[in-house]
């Protein structure tokens, strides 16, 4: 029997490897070429008026044997046409979308490869191929892992899982494949075409990178999260909670906003807060809600109602858990395909005071960034204090939205754990963890007479908090990032924590004592 | 300035530096010759198991000590001068000291086996043995494939024993383990709470042999463990063998200095041995007169840290007696979680017991009250108490009726964990012919408001 899980297991790894290599070499293959028609059909009308006979002129007709071909010419075409633009001064004709967006829409039309004529054998062989072998290596974990309880053996023997060379492969895809998919898609077509079948089906509309990757979010959480269920069977804490990430994220990440674009409803995200969803004030977002009648302003009131309302009052209840870990779509990420690099997490005090400069700084950065675009919105006026509002806002966009929520963000997971975005970067983790910290039921009580000092929370605390200093003096945890996983009080193994919320007196502990030193009382800490 | 020295930087040292050093600004040395940095000994089998790195095994980061002027003296002391107030050390060093503390903790215990010094055969205890292990079972640079050892056998039934079966289960090692005991860890556990341990030991696939021992360790050839021949005459063909029959204080390089020794270094109850600025903490301390339903020498993790405690307020000016207050502990045996609150004895009259345990699951409570039904203690096994209502119960000595009814108060298991409360009363009341009714969790009691 452990023979055969332990033959599936490697074929599934084999599967697994080979799905990841068709899904990135799909980025090398295909021919593109645009008809004059096709220029026309992709550009509006606007851009197609400016540069429509230009590339005609420049790439129409012309078979280009890669993207990157195709991009580089299209591209010269566009910097070609905005240099003249600019130099005449004629700033009416300049085509401002980003040069590889504007690629992207050629691309789309252009592509012409295995993947476009038979996405739904592309789709199975990538996606489905995927997932099965995702799952022959998790599942003979039921009879492999033995017993319900701890399944930590050998992680730090592992080199996926102790930053050896396969985190680092790893590291280095993620990496990659979030540049990727952020700046260049259009490199990506082959990866947004072969999700046609399944976006004809649910949104009615050809598929996009953005399709892709919550396709992609969606199918990789769901793997991982069976493998949370088995290596975390026994423990209903973490399966419940596993479940509930997993269930935000295919209903409201996922499938909700495509179903309201299928029905030409603006799409929204109802379970995601500003300042994470940093362009909620966005102009052209109010506007797009303002104008949708009654459900825009539902979607109006209930963003506005989250921020102000639910956040502290859930919070209040029941620690910033409620989203963090049982709700938002960055925390499932970092639950199910993280869970096997939580370890990694720095738990240094150096790294807890960069932690706290950061992660405020960004939180106050949203709030500039913001205030800014109000102002734009009601003013009309686009600079504020000299500086150009849109400026800030691309900025914010590129360096958080993108660069340190994805890239970084996931991407950092085998070297530096699952949790950097939420630890390091998350304003709305910052907004929610100064409710906990200062207003709220939660925390983390300790047994502190029981503690061996054994370092299996720290170790395994994903959010990089030094738990174990906090046990071994009997004092309460009720630090502003934890998140409220559970899963130091599962890897504890005297039963020394526990998740709770209870009431605001007793909460906050300065100087614990621990229980079996009769008649000694502690003063100060010698830690601070 | 006071100096005062302390040999030992385990649990009970460390301790006792800290709390120096938050009470008054002697100069604080502590010698070991173990490790540079203060680890947590009861950690080291995550390492093995790969769950840590040895460097998440430290509590304190390596900055902490210099931060508080706490001078790690990384060397063997060879001898102590009473007279003189001076240590000798291994690297030829000596330190003069005005207060000393011994924290020397334990060795693992050798009663002369044959063939107990073959490579192969081994203890366990410090960080040292934790190399070794490695070096036995995986050197480095070795292919899990060329694996010398499949096989071994671990004698012991105590707490290492079954820790050190487990760990070597983790890395797929077949064991067999000897238990001398009529049942698993049978000196400390009633029968019901081995027969649980016993079964899950099966469970994970260990070979259990209950009364039986090592008789000989016989080498293969080539200096190496090669067999076991046992007292009932079994040959188990092995690689490695684990000694893990108990410990005791580590104090030989003490015998002859003039200090008094027993088993372990005897002090008073305010931790002084028979020399003047001499304190004795830890494993390696005797108690001369230990307080009421106490042993003498203590080798746990916690009586390590209170004696720490209680050292440093005597050693900063209030002279402080060792209190314990009511014994606990707590241990783990492979996925089953342990804990044990005041007195539960190995052997316990039936009236004075109750007892539960699931019918499937790992999972059993046992009381222990006197002839007035006043709770002496509670062991549960896969079930999470919280230790200060326990621990208040038994000061304020409450009935163990009183106790099955608030079990929810005591209940610390992770929340949405299934509750046995209503079970576990229902039960008591058929045995006891009661009619009780498990009250509702009550955060004013657990906080000792009413």
């Amino acid at each position: 029997m452990r023979k055969l899980m332990l033959s599936a297991r490697s074929l599934g790894l084999i599967l697994f490897v080979s799905a990841i290599s068709i899904f990135t070499s799909m980025l090398f293959v295909g021919s593109y070429e645009v008809s004059s028609e096709d220029v026309k059909a992709a550009l509006d009308d606007r851009s197609f008026e400016l540069i429509g006979a230009e590339l005609i002129n420049e790439v129409g007709g012309q078979s280009f044997s890669n993207a990157f071909e195709f991009s580089e010419q299209v591209g010269v075409v566009l910097d070609k046409h905005n240099d003249k633009a600019k130099a005449a001064g004629e700033w009416d004709r300049v085509i401002w979308d980003k040069k590889h967006d504007f690629v992207a829409k050629l691309s789309a039309v252009g592509l012409d490869s295995s993947m476009r004529n038979s996405p739904g054998l592309w789709l199975f062989l990538t996606f489905g191929l995927g997932a099965l072998g995702g799952l022959l290596f998790v599942l003979p974990g039921v009879v492999l892992l033995g017993p319900p309880g701890i399944k930590n053996d050998g992680i730090f023997h592992s080199a996926a899982t102790n930053r050896g060379w396969i985190g680092w492969i790893v590291f280095g895809w993620l990496v990659s494949f979030y540049i990727v998919l952020y700046f260049f898609p259009d490199l990506t077509t082959n990866w947004a075409v072969i999700t046609d079948p399944l976006s004809f089906a649910i949104k009615n509309k050809p598929g996009d990178r953005w399709f892709l990757y919550g396709l992609l979010y969606c199918t990789v959480m769901t793997v991982m999260a069976i493998r949370m269920f088995i290596k975390y069977r026994g423990n209903k804490y973490q399966i419940l909670r596993t479940s509930s990430v997993l269930f935000f994220q295919i209903a409201f990440a996922f499938m909700i906003p495509e179903l309201l674009s299928r029905f030409n409803m603006p799409a929204a995200d109802f379970k995601n807060i500003w300042p994470l969803d940093y362009d909620f004030f966005f102009g052209w977002n109010l506007d797009t809600m303002l104008a949708n009648g009654t459900f825009g302003i539902f979607m109006l009131f209930w963003g506005l109602i989250l921020i102000i309302v639910v956040v502290p009052v859930m919070v209040y209840f029941f620690g910033k858990r409620w989203y963090c870990s049982w709700v938002c779509g960055c925390g499932g990420l970092a639950e199910t395909l993280g869970d096997p690099y939580r370890q990694l997490s720095d738990k240094s005090l150096k790294a807890w005071k960069i932690e706290r400069y950061l992660i405020h700084g960004v939180l106050v950065f949203a709030i500039i960034m913001t205030s800014a675009t109000l102002y734009t919105w009601f003013s009309g006026d686009s600079e504020i204090a000299g500086i150009d509002t849109y400026n800030i806002q691309k900025t914010y966009g590129f360096l958080i939205g993108s660069v340190f929520s994805g890239v970084i963000g996931t991407g950092f997971y085998p070297v530096m754990g699952s949790r950097v975005w939420c630890r390091f970067g998350c304003p709305l983790a910052a907004y929610l963890g100064l409710v906990q910290r200062f207003k709220s039921r939660f925390r983390i009580t300790t047994n502190g007479g029981q503690c061996i000092s054994c370092g299996n929370c720290s170790t395994h605390c994903e959010m990089g908090i030094d738990v174990r200093a906090y046990a071994q003096r009997g004092q309460n945890i009720v630090r502003s990032s934890c998140v409220g996983c559970g899963v130091c009080a599962s890897v504890c193994p005297r039963g020394v924590l526990k998740l709770e919320n209870g009431p605001e007196v007793a909460r906050i502990q300065d100087n614990p004592i621990i229980i079996g030193r009769e008649g000694i009382q502690l003063s100060n800490n010698v830690t601070s | 300035m006071k100096h005062v020295v302390i040999i030992g930087n385990g649990i009970a040292g460390v301790t006792a530096a800290r709390n120096i050093r938050k009470r008054c600004d002697y100069r604080i040395s502590i010698i070991s010759a173990e490790t540079e940095h203060f680890f947590s000994r009861t950690a080291l089998m995550y390492v093995y198991m790969g769950h840590m790195k040895f460097e998440h095994t430290k509590p304190y980061e390596d900055w902490f000590w210099k931060k508080n002027k706490i001078d790690l003296v990384f060397d063997r002391v060879d001898e102590v001068t009473f007279d003189a107030k001076s240590i000798h050390l291994s690297s030829g060093k000596s330190l003069s000291y005005d207060v000393l503390i011994f924290a020397t903790g334990s060795k693992p215990n050798m009663f002369g086996w044959k063939g107990q010094d073959l490579a192969g055969a081994q203890g366990l205890y410090s960080y040292q043995d934790l190399l070794k292990l490695e070096e036995n079972t995986d050197p480095p640079g070795t292919p899990l494939s060329k694996r010398t050892v499949t096989r071994a056998v671990v004698a012991g039934g105590g707490l290492i024993g079954i820790e050190l079966v487990e760990m070597l289960l983790s890395r797929n090692v077949e064991v067999y383990f000897l238990v001398r005991e009529k049942n698993f860890w049978g000196n400390v556990l009633p029968a019901e709470e081995s027969k649980l341990i016993q079964d899950h030991m099966a469970e994970h696939h260990v070979n259990l042999f209950l009364e039986d021992e090592i008789a000989e360790i016989n080498d293969d050839g080539n200096g190496r463990v090669g067999s076991v021949l046992t007292k009932s005459g079994k040959v188990i063909f092995c690689q490695l063998v684990g000694l893990t029959v108990g410990v005791s204080p580590n104090v030989d390089f003490l015998r002859s200095s003039g200090l008094e020794i027993n088993r372990g270094i005897v002090v008073d109850q305010y931790l002084q041995t028979n020399i003047p600025d001499v304190y004795a903490i830890g494993d390696c301390a005797e108690l001369k007169t230990p307080p009421q339903g106490r042993r003498p020498i203590e080798a746990v993790w916690y009586v390590g840290r209170m004696m720490g405690e209680t050292v440093a307020e005597s050693i900063c000016g209030v002279r402080t007696e060792y209190r314990p207050g009511n014994w606990f502990n707590s241990a783990k045996f492979f996925d089953v979680e342990y804990q044990t609150y005041g007195d539960v004895p190995s052997a316990i009259a039936d009236e004075n017991t109750f007892l539960w345990r699931h019918p499937q699951k790992n999972v059993l409570i046992r009381l222990v009250c006197d002839n007035q039904n006043i709770l002496l203690g509670i062991n549960v096994f896969g079930i999470r108490l919280r230790h200060e209502v326990v621990d208040r119960w038994l000061n304020e000595r409450r009935s163990m009726d009183y106790a099955v009814e608030h079990l929810a108060d005591a209940n610390f298991d992770p929340e949405f964990y299934k509750r046995h409360e209503a079970d576990i009363v229902a039960f008591y009341n058929k045995k006891y012919w009661k009619e009780l009714k498990p009250a509702k969790k009550d955060w004013r009691r657990i906080l000792g408001k009413i």
